[in-house]
């Protein structure tokens, strides 16, 4: 279907809701194209390829509200959407602070944001299927001790976003992405160890070259080989930036407009106060053309923006939907998210810590012994008391230098006194997604082992 | 169910004959097995929080997936639109994995063997929603009236019915219809100016609505996530480092889920990926531990009467007294190791490749009094409660939280510490199992299993164990 059809059927089912008695009505309408290819020990291990689309309609009747949505998007199946949202919107709850934006807060960013490359419609699955090849063959080649693989894939598609609501906002804008991975299995006697790398952009001239990638997943893969566990110590902890990605995942949990009207999280209430070192400026910015969380306006119809979170340490702003905005007495900062059910969630932009002047091999080099954090996992993180408690695995630091693999271990802390602690951040920051961090170095965690 | 009388045949007036011209489409290329995923859901899901009835939402999603396997490759399309021309069009996507003449043209599809492990006659999507809204008021009322420290409550129902069709080359045809639904309640707890706690609680299966109004109530939930949350509030550290834990009966068994389970699906020992591949026949737990996946438990979250190829569920044993006994097989891995499918291909919807996963996953019940088990411990943690785990499946090390724990000090539980994760490696952390209780227990039914981007609904369930090594990452 063409955008502007799916855009009309949208609108239409706005009106067709209000006619139907609610008050207010939105209207969501996801179209996605996706391809993948995996190749796994130098042959096609799957090919994927499909379509889909569905769509999502949220009613208020006064102060109730009900949602509904379908895949079926013949008329029978819209209609029965439209009549299924405004029956449940009878069985809530008046809930005094539900609505949509204002009028005047609706919008969309001008211009075209660089989300979508025809480019990928036009690829190859062969050329595809070669670079997820060429991609894992790079790893074979780079040391005899990478023996296996758990494949290499190479995924791309194309998405379609429309919304409309009744207080006259209509808009659309279309994404492409594509990404590279490779997962190979190094083995040395009796340690066996995997490890990945990927690159993803919106265009595949974006894309880090096949070999590249495969390099540096075997580079990953074979430094973790024969890892020791080491004692249970509290030492200084650094973060490469794949792994410092998570503590920005933290810090946006901390600030999302939900957790903080319910007092879910440990930095409710610190608005304007020092929350993290004075070396910390952590920013979300939906507005920077190209990037994976960049959108023209969100899911509410609210046009995207940059907003400072925390500037040099101080809590500046929560990121808030309308509903915890109303909750807090606050303005949305525009980032509702959602999907096609149910009342906007509250997702990021580009959301960043900003890089600092040292390089990581100088916030290495001041460290006598620490832990460099390289993997990490479980869910260990409580945003309500900030506790925090993950395993890791990584590289041991000695005399300013990674010397050996250390797997089997915790680090442990609570996210208050980390994010005060944190000592460095490096000049290193990168993006691939639409979380970015550069190195971090955090003065002192327990690190739990034998 | 008779294939007549599916909602496919019904509704979207697909006649064996369609089934037939798909699946010939799908071979049309030479491919060695076809298989075709009918997928018609209905979800439904309710929200409060702050005694306001916030959310509710009903939804309907369908599609077909078209699945062919020529040699190791396997080719996959799918569709959101049930019509032939759409149809037609996934299966010729997915028949492109080959390259040659077909070689099978006819199928003589004979609907297949299956269990009748959840015979809802109404399902709980099927009942009027505000029966259903009530289930939320209810616990909401229930979490607040448990102690006044509870502040904040938040409560979750959600239930979906799935109707799925598998059709194979093989000629197994399959109907099954699929209830499921879970009550979920977060509490939040403060006393005074100190940091709020929370405590978490939820449960269900492929129940129909009486079980929420008479076997597990809204009440039991609510109550269960206000005690841990105000448990939680005198917390002292958690201890760091090795030590022995013992855990409490129940979804503890997230253990075996993490430090197991998933090392035992065969897709990654037929790629030799895994840190228990080739190890079958080999000691990997103390001889105390006999350790199950069950898909065939009566209601249960986990529980299928045939899994998503269309193959009956099974009892399956992965360790029987301390000795790897074998893998979970879907019929990729099962057909390339030259096994058998256990009944363990899932996947999460028709839109994703079937792959060897858990359903119910518990260790059998063993001699010990659980409070002797305590009384051993002269120092330790006691583990009631956990969130989720995560495990590397190559270097066997995983990983799983602890939401409401506690020391064991002079054999007696004593403090609550806070939340800590514990970590180990898979085929070395269940040798260290010194006792196991007598008092098994299946988890109340609320897990999830995520591999590979893709979610199932799983069970667990452990009786109280002692291990006397496993490394705690707690900060003391």
């Amino acid at each position: 279907m063409t955008g502007n059809h799916l855009l009309d059927l949208a609108n239409q089912v706005v009106r067709d809701a209000l006619a139907r008695g609610a008050t207010d009505a939105e209207c969501t309408v996801a179209e996605d194209d996706e391809f993948s290819v995996e190749v796994r020990m130098r042959e096609i291990e799957s090919l994927k390829e499909a379509g889909s689309r569905g769509m999502g309609l949220r009613v208020l009747k006064g102060q109730r509200v009900g949602s509904s949505y379908t895949s079926d998007l013949s008329p029978e199946g819209v209609g029965r959407m439209v009549r299924s949202a405004i029956e449940i919107a009878d069985l809530t709850s008046e809930d005094p602070h539900a609505g949509l934006p204002a009028p005047e807060e609706l919008g969309s960013l001008p211009g075209d944001l660089g989300l979508y490359s025809p480019a990928i419609e036009r690829l190859d699955p062969a050329d595809n299927i070669s670079r997820a090849k060429r991609a894992e063959a790079a790893a074979f080649d780079a040391d005899p001790r990478i023996s296996n693989s758990d494949g290499a894939s190479f995924d791309s598609g194309a998405a379609r976003h429309v919304f409309a609501n009744s207080r006259g906002f209509s808009g659309e804008y279309r994404t492409s992405h594509c990404s590279l991975s490779a997962s190979p299995v190094a083995r040395d006697g009796e340690s066996m160890e995997r490890d990945y790398w990927y690159t993803m952009a919106r265009d595949p001239q974006g894309l880090q070259a096949p070999e590249e990638v495969g390099r540096i997943a075997a580079q990953r893969t074979l430094r973790r080989l024969n890892p020791v566990k080491v004692d249970t110590q509290k030492v200084p902890v650094v973060f490469e930036p794949r792994t410092a990605r998570s503590l920005l995942d933290s810090i946006f949990d901390a600030v999302h407009g939900m957790a903080i009207y319910r007092h879910e999280s440990f930095l409710a209430g610190k608005l304007g106060e020092l929350v993290a070192n004075e070396l910390v400026t952590v920013v979300d910015d939906a507005t920077i053309p190209g990037r994976f969380g960049t959108s023209p306006f969100d899911d509410e119809g609210v046009p995207s923006r940059r907003t400072p979170v925390i500037e040099r340490g101080v809590l500046r702003n929560y990121l808030l939907n309308t509903y915890a905005a109303r909750k807090l007495g606050m303005k949305t900062t525009g980032n509702a998210a959602r999907g096609l059910a149910g009342n906007a969630g509250i997702g990021h932009g580009n959301f960043y810590l900003e890089p600092g002047v040292q390089s990581p091999t100088r916030i290495l080099a001041g460290i006598a012994d620490g832990f460099f954090v390289t993997s990490l996992m479980g869910f260990g993180v409580n945003i309500v008391t900030g506790d925090y408690s993950r395993a890791a695995g990584g590289i041991w630091i000695r005399g300013g230098e990674l010397a050996f693999a250390v797997s089997e271990v915790t680090i442990a802390g609570n996210l208050r006194d980390m994010l005060r602690n944190i000592e460095a951040v490096g000049s290193d920051l990168e993006y691939s997604g639409s979380l970015a961090s550069p190195t971090v170095k955090i003065g002192e965690m327990t690190v739990g082992g034998k | 169910m008779r294939f007549s009388d599916s909602i496919f045949a019904a509704r979207f007036q697909i006649t064996l004959a369609d089934l037939n011209r798909y699946l010939a489409e799908a071979l049309s290329q030479g491919g060695d097995y076809a298989d075709l995923y009918f997928e018609y859901l209905l979800t439904s899901s309710i929200g409060i929080d702050e005694s306001i009835v916030k959310s509710a939402a009903e939804g309907v999603s369908m599609g077909v997936g078209i699945r062919v396997i020529a040699g190791e490759r396997t080719g996959y399309a799918y569709t959101d639109h049930l019509v032939p021309e759409k149809i037609l069009k996934a299966a010729n996507v997915a028949a492109h994995i080959a390259g040659g003449p077909a070689k099978i043209e006819k199928f003589d599809l004979n609907e297949g063997r299956r269990h009748n492990l959840y015979p809802v006659l109404t399902a709980p999507t099927e009942t009027a929603l505000a029966g259903r809204v009530d289930l939320v008021r209810r616990a909401d009322r229930a979490a607040r009236a448990y102690d006044p420290c509870v502040f904040q409550v938040q409560a979750t129902y959600a239930d979906n019915l799935r109707h799925v069709m598998v059709a194979t080359s093989e000629g197994v045809l399959t109907i099954d219809r699929q209830p499921l639904a879970r009550l979920s309640v977060s509490a939040l707890a403060r006393r005074g100016g100190e940091s709020p706690q929370q405590g978490r609680a939820g449960g269900g299966g492929r129940v129909s609505l009486d079980f929420f109004l008479n076997e597990k109530t809204p009440e039991h939930f609510a109550r269960e996530a206000a005690r841990e949350a105000i448990a939680m509030l005198d917390a002292a550290d958690a201890p760091a480092g090795e030590m022995t834990v013992v855990l409490g009966p129940g979804w503890p068994g997230v253990l075996l889920h993490e430090a197991v389970g998933h090392g035992l699906e065969a897709d990654f020992n037929r790629k030799g990926v895994s840190a228990f591949t080739g190890r079958i026949g080999q000691k990997v737990a103390s001889e105390l531990c006999t350790v199950i996946d069950d898909g065939t438990i009566h209601n249960r979250r986990g529980s299928l009467n045939v899994d998503d190829e269309g193959y009956p569920t099974q009892r399956n044993i992965l360790i029987e007294n301390g000795i790897l006994q074998g893998y979970l097989q879907d019929k990729l891995s099962s057909s390339l190791m030259r096994s058998h499918s256990t009944g363990s291909g899932r996947r999460e919807s028709y839109a994703h490749i079937p792959m060897p996963r858990m359903t119910n996953t518990f260790m059998l019940a063993g001699q010990s009094d659980p409070e002797e088990i305590v009384r051993s411990v002269p120092k330790g943690l006691y583990c009631a409660n956990f969130g989720g785990g995560q495990v590397d499946i190559t270097n066997g090390n995983f990983v799983f939280t602890a939401s409401e724990s506690y020391l064991i000090e002079g054999g007696k539980i004593t403090r609550p510490v806070r939340n800590a994760s514990l970590i180990g490696n898979g085929p070395e952390a269940l040798k260290y199992i010194s006792m196991v209780g007598n008092d098994l227990r299946l988890d109340e039914g609320v897990g999830v299993c995520g591999k590979s981007g893709q979610s199932v609904p799983v069970g667990l369930g452990i009786p109280t164990v002692k291990i006397d090594r496993m490394t705690v990452g707690g900060t003391a």
